[in-house]
């Protein structure tokens, strides 16, 4: 899997609710309306500058706070390639895999907002054009990348009609 | 080598020795759900041709974080729960019944021993009845769902042990955001928490509860403590029985010990806009405070009711504060009012609203205006959480909110409680 984008830099410790916030999430099964809000407690005006494909890249602990899915899926609903981060919260993390949104852990110092980045999922490598510098990729656990490969934990369990690991 | 709490308990669910860092799959023994997630999870057990729910005892959805519903979109939602429910036999616990987390501590099911899943990150509450027992998001839950299964890491454990006793005013809520300040947010990411020390061994069962539900605020996976005769009499009391308590080994092995005196331990404030940036009280002192809240799967029981009402009781909500009370279940609402706590607290002021989570999720039932500064004894201070991300919101203890309530600013509810 190769991805390409510009990067929207965010710090530590973006929280669910930042993400996508309680005001909206319970109100709508609908993704599409949910992504117009997304990061908006952030930044007002994310939505209208995410360009389709575009990382959104943030330090420690993304994801922290609550267990809502709303959170993976609004920002693959707002065309968010990847999240790249220097940590990501366990319930955030294991959301984004089960709903297919590719979650990034790597060092996320040398890049910043606007930054050209190609994320190479399969050779665990970004490389960040505008830097011209290359960042290796902790690999996934070997459940995640089975779950991946199948298509998300919905694809997983109608594939199997359970847990297989084998 | 021995194991620790978490790795005992996975071990028996999975049927296999359960090692920190090894993958299982393990059966749970409950599975909950509330309104904020619980539609998408249905949605997911559909998407994923499930049919029948593993077990109907052994599940349960919440209506609470919408409760009842203000518009139309999430009246349909609690419907499509509604009519799962009724399609799948298992209980749905409605408008008005509580906090999800407070009415699976009193429905007796939970008890240590147990593997839990909820579609809420603070499932992790039920660490004080010696479960483990942890959030995940509704498509996890929605595999649990049809399966009885779930896979998990096996997570290291931080051993957090408190000596001492809390001074008198010093609370359960003091002591947690203290230490969630010493650990940060992430720092017990991916691993579990297991409470101990003779100040965990003191703390009342509700106190025990308030302690636990916040171990996700450092990032953890779940909160545990040991089973003792104030969790037997817990579930003895809430009709739940016949279960094994799961203890540490001497030689567990654990990814760090940490060690706490909270002898002197002054009341705390998480400050704005992170669950960490935790202070003592007194650092805020004066600070004009708009509204006051004292509900929350954190501090809505009994117990807090009483010390709110203990300090509320023949003075009066400051003229320019407002004071929003959720009782966290009903069972506790109908205590707190056979007991003359809730005449005590409106006589004083306070707006009493249904039980459930409304003003801590921003969902309605008191979202602030811009520039308003709230107190409130919830877990999260997130910019925005309470509905508007112009507001700023301070945690801090039962005792603290309703002193602030009464002084129209933050002041030291050890004046009050003396």
């Amino acid at each position: 899997m190769r991805l390409q984008g510009r990067a929207h830099k965010f710090g530590d410790d973006v929280n669910t609710d930042y993400i996508i916030s309680g005001k909206y999430k319970f109100k709508t099964l609908d993704m599409n309306e949910l992504a117009r809000h997304v990061m908006e407690d952030l930044d007002p005006d994310f939505y209208r500058k995410i360009r389709p494909g575009d990382f959104i890249v943030a330090g420690a602990n993304f994801g922290c706070g609550s267990s809502r899915e709303q959170a993976p899926l609004a920002i693959k609903y707002a065309r968010i390639g990847a999240v790249l981060a220097k940590s990501f919260a366990r319930i955030f993390f294991r959301n984004a895999i089960n709903t297919g949104l590719p979650v990034v852990e790597c060092e996320t110092d040398q890049i910043q907002s606007s930054d050209e980045l190609v994320v190479d999922l399969a050779a665990g490598v970004i490389e960040n054009r505008t830097r011209g510098i290359k960042i290796p990729v902790k690999p996934l656990p070997p459940v995640m990348l089975k779950i991946l490969a199948d298509g998300g934990l919905v694809a997983h369990f109608k594939k199997y009609g359970g847990f297989n690991f084998g | 080598m021995g194991q620790t709490i978490v790795e005992k308990i996975l071990s028996r669910a999975s049927g296999k020795s359960a090692r920190a860092g090894e993958i299982v799959v393990a059966r749970v023994d409950w599975v909950m759900a509330q309104d904020g997630t619980a539609p998408l999870a249905i949605q997911a057990f559909e998407r994923m041709e499930g049919k029948r729910l593993f077990d109907p005892e052994r599940v349960n959805l919440v209506i609470d974080h919408s409760a009842p519903s203000p518009t139309e979109g999430i009246s349909n939602l609690h419907k499509l729960m509604r009519d799962f429910a009724r399609e799948q036999g298992c209980r749905l616990y409605d408008i008005g019944d509580g906090v999800c987390h407070q009415v699976v501590v009193e429905s007796g099911r939970v008890g240590p021993g147990c593997v839990v899943v909820g579609a809420d990150s603070h499932t992790c509450t039920y660490g004080a009845l010696n479960a483990f027992s942890t959030g995940v998001g509704s498509t996890d839950l929605a595999a649990a769902l049809i399966s009885g299964q779930i896979w998990f890491k096996v997570p290291e454990t931080i051993k957090i042990v408190c000596h001492g006793t809390l001074p008198p005013g010093v609370y359960a809520k003091d002591l947690i955001l203290y230490l969630i300040g010493d650990l940060t947010a992430d720092g017990a990411t991916y691993q579990a928490v297991e409470y101990t020390g003779e100040a965990i061994k003191a703390l009342s069962q509700e106190g025990r509860f308030t302690v636990a539900n916040m171990a996700v605020e450092m990032g953890a996976k779940a909160g545990l403590m040991e089973a003792d005769e104030k969790t037997f009499a817990w579930l003895a009391a809430h009709g739940g029985g016949g279960y094994t308590p799961v203890t540490a080994d001497p030689d567990a092995v654990y990814a760090a010990v940490k060690e706490y005196d909270i002898t002197n331990l002054e009341p705390q404030v998480a400050k704005p806009h992170r669950v960490d940036n935790v202070a003592p009280l007194r650092s805020v002192a004066g600070l004009k405070i708009d509204q006051g809240f004292i509900g929350t799967c954190t501090n809505g029981r009994l117990e807090d009711l009483r010390i709110a009402a203990g300090i509320l009781a023949g003075r009066k909500v400051h003229p320019g504060t407002r004071l929003i009370i959720a009782p966290a279940s009903r069972r506790i609402y109908l205590a707190a009012l056979r007991g003359g706590i809730l005449s005590t607290l409106v006589e004083a002021g306070a707006a009493v609203v249904t039980p459930g989570c409304g003003p801590c999720v921003g969902t309605h039932n008191g979202v602030p205006a811009d520039g308003e500064v709230v107190i409130s004894t919830a877990n999260r201070n997130f910019k925005g959480r309470m509905g508007n991300r112009n507001a700023e919101i301070y945690l801090a203890s039962p005792a603290a909110v309703a002193a602030a309530a009464v002084a129209g600013e933050v002041v030291d509810p050890r004046e009050f409680v003396k």
